[in-house]
């Protein structure tokens, strides 16, 4: 177990130093100076070298890097050019809106995958599968930035049951946790009805059925059980995934969370800020995977002998 | 009957882009007097926020994703695939070196990275597919590498190899073809993806430029006004959602058909 660990550990921390300096790169190779969009055309020359300086832009990059670096295993991003605050503050500000938005639509997924996929699978042919699965490819098929409008016309204006958009009370996050929950439980439905139908098939099942347990018993107790393995690790990435389209979804709802801080940032050209979001987004995608792949070995003994 | 209208949709799709630019449109053309007008004989799918007619911008827009999708589909296709087999097949540094990268982008939500390089490098179509085929060439990289690694050291390739045939040709005539079907498979549904991407790239106001149009930016204007002039979010969406399902679709049966997962099950 503990070398299983190690590697793990080190693979994502090779992942996070991988994109650290992907952002940063990406970010200073790009056309479009900082500087003269914060201060405008009409700048002097002298203000502009002042302000770079200010900012540290006229060193070497990889003196920049460097510094980036290190700042980043302090927890320390810079300053936001825009707001004239550090990044950190910016982020911390908006994480607990983005976290809240993946977790109720995480809910709202597993609340509609779960009793979707069990019973497409339990009654494989039947309307219900079909019906499931017609779900599943619907959901998939609709895009964040298209669901969300349609819901907002018909539950905030035509039914007035939900706020258009904005964070304001428990009844804003409504609208925007189904629209981000809905191509994931699409995504998850159809993992559990095919994980649970190859269980289904093994040899232990028809035992259990030969032997008079209930259908319920076989279905949860030993199908279950075994499905959802493979379901977790689908969990685990769809989280992130989650995390990623809740920058569509944001934007769409005008949800104050670190994906439209990452629009927005972009908009002014605020470097510093555009780095930290995609790092803070990157850094929970390979944290929560991470406790999943851990998750999973101290779950199912078999992954943890083999890898011993 | 279901494969029928799902191709008919994908035929009309391609065909519309195709010839879009030989249609008598005004995708262009401001129009004061029809401001938000609903649909109707005048405009078959009314007209947008300045007058616009929604139909010709929808059919531009098709034109958008249906090149931008071909573009990056096909540009991810065969650097993923040159660059998975390659190294599958020499192994060694190479092989260790396109491991440790597609660890990264796995590891990563690669529409996050599409997101920033677009931001960064610009909107722009060009800038588009350039951020989307960066972002999308690792997954067929890692498809062909695997479904290489374990093929390899079947008998006709290690005869080839025996007989004096040259890389480049066992890989062309030896390697892809036992390998294409889960790859053709995958750029099916990379072809929703990217359609998606696109016009969500472009709903951000990253992605395509006014007066340039995308069913994604059209959405993004429309959304302002959904209480007056719901038709200008119905119509590109529809059309989006239409031609995604569609592809998915063709992606279902083709694997199917194709029996993909089988092939790749019974391999060493």
């Amino acid at each position: 177990m503990p070398a299983y660990l190690i590697s793990r550990l080190f693979m994502a921390v090779w992942v996070i130093f991988g994109v650290t300096t992907l952002v940063f790169f990406l970010i200073h190779w790009v056309p479009g100076d900082p500087v003269e969009v914060m201060l405008g055309e009409s700048a002097s020359a002298a203000d502009r070298e002042l302000l770079r300086q200010a900012l540290g832009l006229d060193r070497p990059v990889l003196q920049q890097w460097l510094s980036f670096l290190a700042g980043v295993l302090r927890f320390d991003l810079g300053d936001s050019l825009y707001h004239q605050q550090p990044v950190a503050e910016l982020l911390q500000a908006r994480y607990a809106a983005t976290a809240e938005l993946a977790v109720t639509a995480l809910v709202i997924a597993v609340l509609i995958a779960v009793p979707m996929g069990i019973l497409a699978a339990a009654r494989q042919g039947s309307v219900w599968d079909l019906g499931a699965m017609g779900f599943s490819l619907l959901g998939v098929s609709i895009p964040n930035f298209w669901l969300g409008p349609l819901l907002v016309m018909v539950f905030s204006l035509a039914l007035g049951w939900f706020p258009v958009s904005g964070r304001s009370g428990v009844a804003s996050v409504v609208l925007p946790a189904i629209t981000l929950g809905t191509s994931m439980a699409a995504v998850l439905s159809r993992m559990i009805r095919s994980s649970l139908l190859e269980v289904l098939g093994e040899d232990f099942v028809r035992t259990a059925r030969a032997k008079g347990l209930s259908t319920y018993r076989v279905l949860i107790r030993h199908g279950l059980r075994n499905a959802w393995l493979p379901v977790l690790t689908l969990l685990g990435m769809q989280l992130g995934a989650l995390l990623g389209g809740a920058v569509v979804t944001e934007t769409v709802f005008n949800w104050p969370g670190v994906g439209s801080l990452l629009i927005e940032s972009i908009q002014r050209r605020d470097y510093p800020v555009v780095q930290g979001c995609v790092l803070l987004i990157s850094l929970t995608y390979v944290v929560v995977n991470l406790l999943t792949d851990l998750l999973y070995s101290w779950i199912d003994p078999r992954i943890r002998l083999e890898r011993q | 009957m279901r494969a029928g209208w799902s191709g008919a949709v994908l035929l009309l799709w391609a065909l519309l882009a195709l010839v879009v630019p030989w249609l008598p449109l005004q995708p262009e053309q401001i129009s004061l007097p029809a401001i938000l007008q609903p649909p109707g004989a005048h405009h078959w799918l009314g007209a947008d926020d300045l007058g616009r007619p929604v139909l010709d911008r929808l059919l531009m827009g098709a034109r958008t994703s249906f090149w931008v999708a071909c573009w990056v589909v096909g540009l991810s296709v065969l650097a993923g695939t040159l660059i998975g087999t390659a190294a599958a097949y020499f192994g060694g540094l190479w092989d260790r070196a396109l491991v440790l990268i597609i660890d990264i982008f796995m590891a990563f939500p690669g529409i996050l990275l599409a997101i920033a390089l677009a931001g960064l490098l610009g909107p722009g179509i060009t800038n588009l597919v350039f951020a989307l085929t960066l972002v999308g060439w690792v997954g067929y990289a890692r498809l062909a590498r695997a479904q290489v690694l374990s093929v390899k050291h079947r008998e006709h390739i290690v005869a080839a190899e025996a007989l004096g045939t040259r890389a480049p040709r066992i890989l062309a005539w030896h390697l892809l073809p036992l390998i294409s079907a889960p790859l053709v498979v995958e750029a099916t549904f990379g072809v929703a993806a990217v359609v998606i991407a696109e016009s969500g790239l472009s709903f951000l106001g990253l992605g395509v430029q006014p007066p340039d149009a995308s069913w994604g930016s059209m959405i993004r204007d429309g959304v302002r006004y959904l209480l007056v002039a719901p038709h200008l979010v119905l119509a590109p969406g529809c059309a989006l959602f239409l031609v995604v399902l569609s592809v998915n679709l063709l992606g279902d049966r083709l694997r199917d058909r194709l029996d993909v997962r089988s092939i790749a099950r019974s391999a060493p």
